[in-house]
């Protein structure tokens, strides 16, 4: 493990001290993350086969969903917490997301409006043309 | 199935003389500089101290010879631009027939980028972060030398292209359907994809080991405002090649698929959408110009602090400002394809952020000029560059303003103009700011300084040169001249294209100089010998001998302020804290020294020149190797050595340091 | 935010701040570049994630998703790398307390799920194929086939990975540098549960809405 310090390998589960030392804190850990993530997992798919949720609410719904099943892998198997050990990590992690949110979400936007802005096909064109 | 795929002998261009004559001097060159090394018995030494090295100074040095050699090509190809633009006006067809002067514009902006511009900025920062931490070496200095010669791969793919098929005629950004498989057969783009593929993950590479290596291995006491700004600017530039690069691997990818496997992410049919090519490249485009000109921005804040003899002014807005920059870069994209068709508001959103990215370089460029001010400048050569990218740099900035306008865009998008811009940023902020380094740290690497006159001579035809090799080009784009072409009718535009042909030469000229004053300076090196600080420096590389031994410092300094050598100096000139100078030395554990790196490249190039042809058995060869290699490596039992004590006294003691730290 | 005045009943005036530190210690520098290397991969899952967006309705009059995709195969695939992911944390754990016998169990249960995947995934593709929705059928259907099939091939290197690991705990043990390159294992493997979290959510879920 590593020695005391502010700084904390990404992964790493928290030093315990002798206290909390001993494998089934860590089973303990694991196991919850498992049985949240397979219940969000398990929501999810209720939810996107669902009727009783608003049709248009289902893709946000579901994102949420990851999100939450995200934040469960994160805190329950990678360890990432918001201590001052782990301040690297996490910005690191913002970073990420950050980039990945310019790219997806960047990318979606425009294309999107250089999509709309194309011509349009032929047979939408000719009526188009005709007044 | 042909054994060889698509290769046969008609990939040599033997009926066209301009390339086989290039292409059969070059491979005599380098024929004779590998007799010569062998039969002179260097080969062991070349192995043992340099091919398998992860020392970062030596890797750095390599990037460097890469970057420069890959200079004189991409030069070559541009003074050929130049002089056909120069004569084929009118009917006149010049010299380079289209299919040629298309591969020679493609392979000038890929190799000016990729094989010029990323090594010289990388391997400046090779050689100086981790002195400039005080710290021996990378944080993965294995996987350093990977990336190094990932890169070597790419450019030795780009380079047989001129002789073994032929390269992309679709100029440096490939875009589809031109690069499709159905308007570009060839073997042209496949080269250009490849090329950039495999020297892209050793960029990615090197963009992960910077950012560990400078968030997470600086020495004791160097928080992160105590940090040289070029460290800063370092800090900056790969992470944005962590952020960006994937990107670029992604797109490259998908092209690659839709050639190779018949997929439809860019074709004009079956669904393909062509924009998203452009939309996704540039992505990764914008902040790789900015992954260039970031070091090049620090290199300019140490060179004028140090010939100022003052400290850099406003440390803090420059940390600021460049970290800004890091994350506005990511935020422009689009101003590359203003005329692709978005919306006003769309294009508005990026012309606007556009110009707010000038803000963060404007505050930069203040700094420097405020650091320079009531200093005692000494007007090194280093300065010299510094001052012409100053003044050039500011101007070119100023015509990206304008470009950042979309309705003025429309106007020249693709024509000269934008060709005189980019270049007008790109030369004086990347290049200049790259000879600066060069000249700057070159003592430190080799234990003597380059010569002055001809360094002097060098800059004065470089700033001569690029202006008058680009300045008539804002006047022939808003002419209405486009870029790329092979010949034009208008021939209003001749008198000003002959102008930049005239700066070209002035420019070739220039290089020779930096080639004479390499010579010049070799040759004499025992007069130019100089000791650990030459130019009474700032930052803790000055601290070590020239050059610095394998372990760069034999006790790791303990850092106290910003500007940490020149305040030991200040503080060992008023007598205090001078240690006794028999320290007690521990042995030093350094990196072993590693073949993976070439082992590991040479079968890149392997499988990255079956692919092309698609010669798929040696393809599979190619990457098995790469794969039995690297296991090889991944099970050996020893990767640390053991500096001695005795070695490290015997050094420390036949070169004394003027300042203990 | 940590209000704690010790950390881990070390009064914390006496630790240096992090950034004063000096160089980390190796175990946090390679995982934290392992760390990098993952956020980078992450953003070249989402150039692919964003072209499959841009082209999830350009099906060329073939075959959209709602036709092709099945929720129960997905479903027991995500099972499958979910379980994986546990299994590989039980591995870490094994490793921190220095069971060789429980890694190498681990490391088989991990390997078995992952490779079960694979398979399942395979079949798929091989059905889609099959019927004519191969990926040269249409933009939608590369997208699809190259945002998928690029987290099978991680999954897969994955696989040589872990392999190659076991080969180096029975050869070489335990050591330092083998608990490191395990670690940066356990932190991929965890990364690409978390990149299928987002490929079944869009791809198979948000993707076959009406």
């Amino acid at each position: 493990m590593t020695d005391i310090r502010f700084d904390r390998a990404p992964g790493d589960r928290p030093i315990l001290t002798d206290r909390e030392e001993g494998t089934p804190v860590g089973v303990l850990v694991y196991t919850i993350g498992l049985v949240l993530a397979v219940i969000l997992t398990a929501t999810s798919f209720w939810v996107a086969n669902t009727s009783l949720i608003w049709g248009p609410g289902v893709p946000i719904g579901l994102m949420v969903l990851a999100i939450a099943q995200m934040g469960i892998h994160l805190v329950f198997f990678l360890h990432i917490t918001t201590g001052p050990d782990n301040t690297n990590n996490v910005l690191a992690l913002a970073f990420g997301i950050l980039i990945v949110l310019l790219v997806v979400v960047g990318s979606t936007v425009i294309m999107a409006n250089l999509n709309e802005n194309l011509m349009p096909p032929p047979e939408v064109m000719n009526l188009h043309m005709q007044h | 199935m042909n054994l060889l795929g698509k290769l046969d002998w008609n990939a040599i261009p033997f009926d066209q003389p301009i390339v086989m004559g290039a292409g059969g001097g070059v491979i005599l060159a380098i024929v004779f500089v590998l007799s010569w090394v062998t039969l002179k018995g260097y080969v062991p030494y070349l192995w043992r101290e340099w091919i398998t090295s992860v020392d970062h100074k030596r890797i750095g040095v390599m990037y460097l010879v890469l970057a420069l050699l890959m200079l004189l090509r991409g030069f070559s190809d541009a003074i050929m631009m130049r002089s056909q633009q120069a004569v084929a006006a009118g009917g006149a067809q010049g010299y380079l027939p289209p299919e040629h002067y298309d591969q020679i514009f493609s392979a000038h902006g890929t190799i000016m980028i990729f094989f010029v511009a990323m090594p010289l900025v990388i391997g400046l920062m090779n050689f100086a972060v981790p002195l400039q931490l005080g710290i021996r070496d990378v944080a993965f200095p294995t996987l350093n030398s990977v990336g190094l010669w990932l890169t070597a791969s790419g450019i030795l793919l780009t380079n047989v292209s001129l002789v073994i098929g032929e390269f992309a005629r679709t100029g440096w950004m490939a875009y589809p359907p031109l690069s499709e498989l159905q308007f570009s057969p060839g073997v042209g783009v496949d080269y250009y994809l490849w090329s950039l593929q495999i020297s892209g993950i050793g960029t990615l590479l090197t963009g992960i080991n910077f950012v560990t290596t400078i968030l997470k291995a600086r020495a004791p006491g160097m928080g992160y405002m105590r940090m040289p700004v070029f460290c800063w600017t370092a800090l900056a530039s790969n992470l944005m090649i962590v952020a960006v690069f994937p990107i670029l691997t992604a797109t490259l990818a998908m092209l690659l698929l839709d050639r190779y496997v018949g997929f439809h992410f860019f074709s004009l049919d079956a669904g393909g959408n062509v924009m998203m090519y452009v939309n996704l490249f540039w992505m990764w485009g914008h902040p790789e110009v900015y992954i260039l000109v970031l070091p090049a921005f620090g290199i300019f804040s140490e060179v004028s602090a140090t010939f100022s003899g003052k400290p850099l002014f406003g440390y803090r807005s420059m940390v600021a400002a460049t970290m800004a920059i890091c994350i506005l870069s990511m935020m422009v994209w689009l101003h590359h394809f203003f005329t692709m068709g978005a919306s006003a508001s769309v294009n508005a959103f990026f012309g606007v952020a556009s110009m707010i990215i000038g803000v963060p370089t404007g505050v930069k460029v203040f700094n420097w000029m405020f650091t320079m001010y009531g200093g005692r400048v000494r007007f090194e050569v280093p300065v010299l560059w510094t001052i012409g990218f100053m003044v050039t740099f500011v101007l070119g900035g100023l015509t990206g303003v304008l470009l950042a306008v979309p309705p003025v865009d429309w106007q020249v998008h693709n024509s000269l103009f934008l060709v005189a811009h980019f270049h007008h940023v790109i030369i004086p902020g990347v290049v200049f700011g790259a000879f600066a380094g060069y000249v700057y740290w070159f003592p430190k690497a080799f234990g003597f300084k380059l010569d002055e006159t001809w360094g002097r001579r060098a800059f004065w035809c470089w700033f001569i040169g690029f202006h008058l090799a680009f300045m008539p080009l804002y006047v022939v784009g808003l002419m209405g001249m486009t870029r790329r072409l092979q010949h034009y009718d208008v021939l209003s535009w001749q008198p000003w294209l002959l102008v930049a042909e005239v700066g070209a030469v002035i420019v070739l000229a220039g290089i020779a100089c930096q080639v004479i004053q390499l010579v010049v300076s070799i040759r004499n090196r025992e007069k130019l010998r100089v000791g650990g600080d030459p130019w009474n420096g700032r930052t803790l590389e000055w601290a070590t001998a020239s050059p610095p031994p394998a372990w760069n410092f034999a006790v790791v300094p303990h850092v106290a302020t910003l500007d940490a050598f020149w305040n030991a100096k200040r503080r060992a000139a008023t007598g205090a804290n001078q240690a006794a100078q028999a320290r007690a030395y521990t042995p030093i554990e350094m990196p072993k020294n590693s073949p993976i790196g070439f082992v590991n490249a040479f079968f890149a190039v392997v499988t990255g020149f079956a692919l092309i042809w698609h010669i798929w058995w040696m393809a599979g060869v190619g990457l098995l190797g790469a794969f039995a290699a690297f296991l090889v490596f991944a099970f050996r039992d020893e990767d640390e050595v053991e500096v001695p004590v005795e070695q490290i006294a015997r050094f420390e003691q036949s070169h004394p340091a003027e300042v203990v730290l | 935010m940590n209000i704690a005045v010790t950390i881990d009943d070390v009064a914390r005036e006496t630790l240096p701040i992090a950034s004063e530190a000096g160089p980390a210690p190796k175990r946090i520098v390679v995982a934290y570049g392992f760390w990098i290397f993952l956020l980078s991969d992450i953003v070249m899952f989402s150039a692919l994630f964003a072209a499959y967006a841009a082209l999830v309705h350009a099906t060329a009059g073939g075959p959209s998703g709602a036709v092709l995709f099945n929720q129960g195969t997905a479903a027991i695939e995500t099972a499958c790398l979910l379980l994986s992911s546990y299994t590989c944390g039980m591995m870490s754990l094994s490793v921190n307390s220095r069971s060789r016998s429980a890694v190498y169990f681990f490391a088989a249960v991990t390997f078995a799920l992952g490779t079960m995947f694979l398979a399942l995934e395979l079949r798929e593709f091989a059905g889609m194929i099959s019927d004519g929705a191969g990926p040269q059928r249409s933009a939608f259907l590369s997208a699809f086939f190259t945002l998928v099939g690029c987290h099978g091939l991680h999954v897969t290197a994955g696989l040589v990975w872990l392999t190659v690991m076991m080969a180096q705990v029975a050869v070489k043990g335990l050591r330092a540098n083998v608990e490191r390159r395990l670690l940066c294992f356990a932190l991929f493997w965890h990364a690409l549960d978390i990149i299928w979290v987002w490929l079944f959510t869009v791809v198979y879920l948000i993707g076959v809405q009406p």
